[in-house]
């Protein structure tokens, strides 16, 4: 188990590597660099421009050295000391205005991930066991709508019925009063009150998938030897279900985490921007939009880096479910 | 009575006897058929592909053509029979504008004293089919000159433009960005996926080392930074092209890994090893004898993964990252959704999010009856 781990580690690394590439690729797509449009930006203003100030930025970023000395300089800044560079529309350090949107993102989507397992499983478990009744084609029949329904529209969809018929904004992770509190008990039983709506709409369409696969999966199951074989010893219904079959046909549930958790990223980006909520999506847009481009950087490498780790965590969760794979060496 | 039995043979042996002889391609049309949820879908996914051909014949009106006196009317109704109950076919009552005093908002009532006639094919603006041929045509209008009395089907927008011929407009280019989007990562897919199944060992490694790198990528943010990077004052076809090429780069994933899943065994089959022994080029293995029997796998996984283009256009092109006006897509249609207000005052503009959704259902289930008779051969 242990070697597997280090192994599962020792792969990771280069995959991170290339991710921190790709981020320093889309920081550098905009024409031109972003200390002369930051420049320009001052003069436009009609600021004194700090010619020293000036100075210090280009040293620090390596500017108008070669494109590797620069990508060298901004990785290791982040790796030693933590500084993300500089974001040029707040006039502050990326990491001030990184690490909670961050967070929320990724408590949004796990969240939505453990939810919809929950609720998918044993959905799918009873539609396979009870193949062609009327809940499994019901339920087969939702989980289409659900797939096919894209996160973000749901969330305009539930927004508009919210306000023409409850009368009530639904927008928003915080009410006002808490947006720039600090943290504390009031604060977190505020945000527990507003999450629900953004976990129902992204919910939705992982669930239904979930849903699926988990019935396709059990459903080849079932028709093995070794159920019949089960049943032919006597065991519980109950038993034979739950204790061979559904865990097999679980896999891919977690062998996929990692893609599921980047689409749920994905969702959460688009619907934050709709329910207005205080994560990644709306930050990132702006900042794409402005070409602030550090920040927009750091975000596109903290989620991935996020991602690549838990699916790191997945495999270790497969390799533990799964005793056929940590044996396979 | 038992010589003649041996002669003729019974109809449960005519009928074995048919499957035998049929060729893959029936044996797969006769599974597709009893995919009844797939037939629904190719029959509506037929329609909408006409509309979206023909979009300047079936829209009333032109897409971009404002009127003044119907800014937000709701969709018109359409009556078939008179306030006297008399029968006259589908026609619409005379609008009538009035202003809420307090409000300011406009009123649409019907005058029911005149009425308008739906008629098809009639003649009314003028319009270039296919940017070619000047007619005016229309699949259905009414006789009346539009300054009089026009026809919304789904209402109007904020600029009063009729919202059905936009929607037309939008089909064009949201289901031609899915189609041309596949056939992309089609492309891109087939040449990685096949020389990674084919060969094997290292190559194998690395491609799909880097599949699994790009599906571990959140692919939203990853497109917004992708299009942001697009500059704003390039002509619509070319930023159609540029987003069409940016969502290719990550859909040609799902398709690499199909195609190695089907060459890695196929590899093994007695076929292959067969036209390996008589001396066949690797070309001719591949195109000859590999490539047929993973066709219609390849055909199943791109219908299915139409409708995930056509959502990753929506969507970017819905916050602004995408397609932006004067282009007409059902993301950029969906845009005036995006102030919750006019939403509620105007629930009709969210018609394209229905018309996303119809769309994306139906390629699907038309997708999943094709996975399903891809292999006819199974049980």
């Amino acid at each position: 188990m242990l070697s597997y781990m280090l192994r599962r580690v020792a792969i990771m690394i280069p995959t991170l590597l290339v991710v921190s590439v790709v981020a320093f690729v889309i920081i550098q797509l905009p024409p031109g660099d972003f200390l002369s449009s930051y420049v320009a930006q001052l003069r436009a203003e009609g600021d004194e421009v700090d010619m020293a100030e000036i100075r210090a930025l280009e040293q620090r970023y390596g500017l108008g050295q070669p494109i590797y000395v620069q990508y060298l300089k901004w990785i290791i800044g982040i790796l030693l000391h933590g500084d993300w560079g500089q974001s040029m529309e707040w006039q502050k350090p990326v990491k001030e205005l990184i690490w909670e949107r961050i967070g929320l993102t990724m408590v949004l989507s796990s969240c939505t991930m453990l939810l919809s397992w929950l609720v998918a499983i044993p959905v799918g478990v009873y539609s396979a066991t009870h193949q062609y009744s009327i809940p499994d084609y019901l339920m087969t029949l939702m989980s289409f709508v659900g797939v096919g329904t894209p996160s973000f529209l749901l969330a305009l969809v539930v927004m508009w019925l919210a306000l023409s018929q409850l009368n009530l904004s639904v927008g928003g992770l915080f009410s006002v009063a808490y947006i720039n509190a600090p943290w504390s008990l009031d604060r977190f039983v505020d945000m527990l009150k507003h999450i629900w709506i953004p976990l129902l709409v992204l919910g939705v369409g992982s669930t239904a998938g979930g849903i699926r696969t988990t019935r396709a999966n059990l459903l080849d199951e079932l028709n093995k030897a070794y159920v019949i074989t089960a049943r032919a010893k006597g065991l519980t219904e109950w038993k034979v279900i739950w204790k061979y079959p559904v865990r097999l046909a679980l896999n891919p549930f977690f062998s996929t985490v990692g893609w599921s958790l980047a689409r749920l990223i994905s969702g959460t980006t688009l619907i934050s921007m709709v329910l207005s909520l205080q994560t990644t999506g709306p930050l990132l847009l702006r900042a794409l939009m402005s070409q602030d481009m550090y920040l927009a950087g750091s975000f596109i490498l903290l989620l991935s880096t996020l991602t690549v780790i838990g699916t790191l965590l997945s495999d270790i969760l497969l390799a533990w479910v799964d005793p056929r794979i940590r044996m396979a060496g | 009575m038992a010589t003649v039995e041996k002669g003729w043979p019974k109809d449960e042996d005519k009928e074995k006897e048919k499957i035998y002889v049929a060729t893959q391609w029936q044996l797969m049309w006769w599974k597709f058929r009893k995919h009844k949820m797939a037939l629904v879908g190719v029959f509506i996914t037929t329609i909408l592909y006409l509309v979206a051909i023909f979009c300047e014949f079936v829209a009333p009106y032109d897409p971009g053509q404002f009127f003044i006196k119907y800014k937000l009317a709701p969709p018109s109704k359409i009556h078939i029979r008179d306030a006297e109950g008399k029968f006259h076919g589908p026609f619409v009552y005379k609008t009538i504008r009035e202003q809420d005093p307090e409000t300011l908002r406009s009123i649409y009532c019907e005058d029911t004293e005149t009425w308008y006639p739906i008629r098809s094919f009639v003649h009314s603006g003028e319009y270039k089919m296919w940017g070619r041929w000047e007619t005016h045509i229309h699949l259905f209008g009414l006789d009346a000159p539009h300054e009089e009395q026009g026809v919304f089907l789904l209402g109007a927008d904020r600029m009063g433009r009729d919202l059905f011929s936009r929607l037309c407009y939008g089909a064009r280019i949201s289901l031609s960005i899915g189609l041309v989007g596949v056939f992309l990562s089609l492309f891109l897919g087939i040449l990685l996926g096949g020389v990674s199944g084919y060969y094997g060992g290292t190559v194998d490694t690395v491609i799909q080392r880097v599949v699994e790198f790009i599906r571990t990528i959140p692919s939203i943010p990853l497109w917004m930074a992708l299009s942001a990077a697009v500059p704003p004052d390039w002509p619509v076809v070319r930023v159609y092209f540029a987003i069409t090429v940016i969502l290719s780069l990550v859909g040609w994933t799902w398709m690499a890994r199909v195609v190695r899943g089907r060459f890695l065994s196929l590899r093994e089959e007695d076929f292959v090893l067969a036209a390996r022994l008589v001396g066949s080029s690797e070309l001719r293995i591949i195109l000859r004898h590999m490539v047929p029997s993973f066709l219609s796998y390849i055909i199943a996984s791109l219908t299915l993964s139409v409708p995930g283009m056509i959502l990753a256009e929506t969507g970017l092109s819905f916050i602004g990252l995408g397609l932006r006006p004067p282009a007409i897509s059902w993301g950029v249609l969906l845009q005036a959704a995006q102030n919750l207000r006019s939403v509620a005052l105007a629930p009709w503009i969210l018609t394209p999010a229905v018309a996303v959704v119809i769309t994306v259902l139906s390629l699907n289930f038309v997708g999943d009856g094709l996975r399903d008779a891809a292999d006819p051969y199974s049980r």
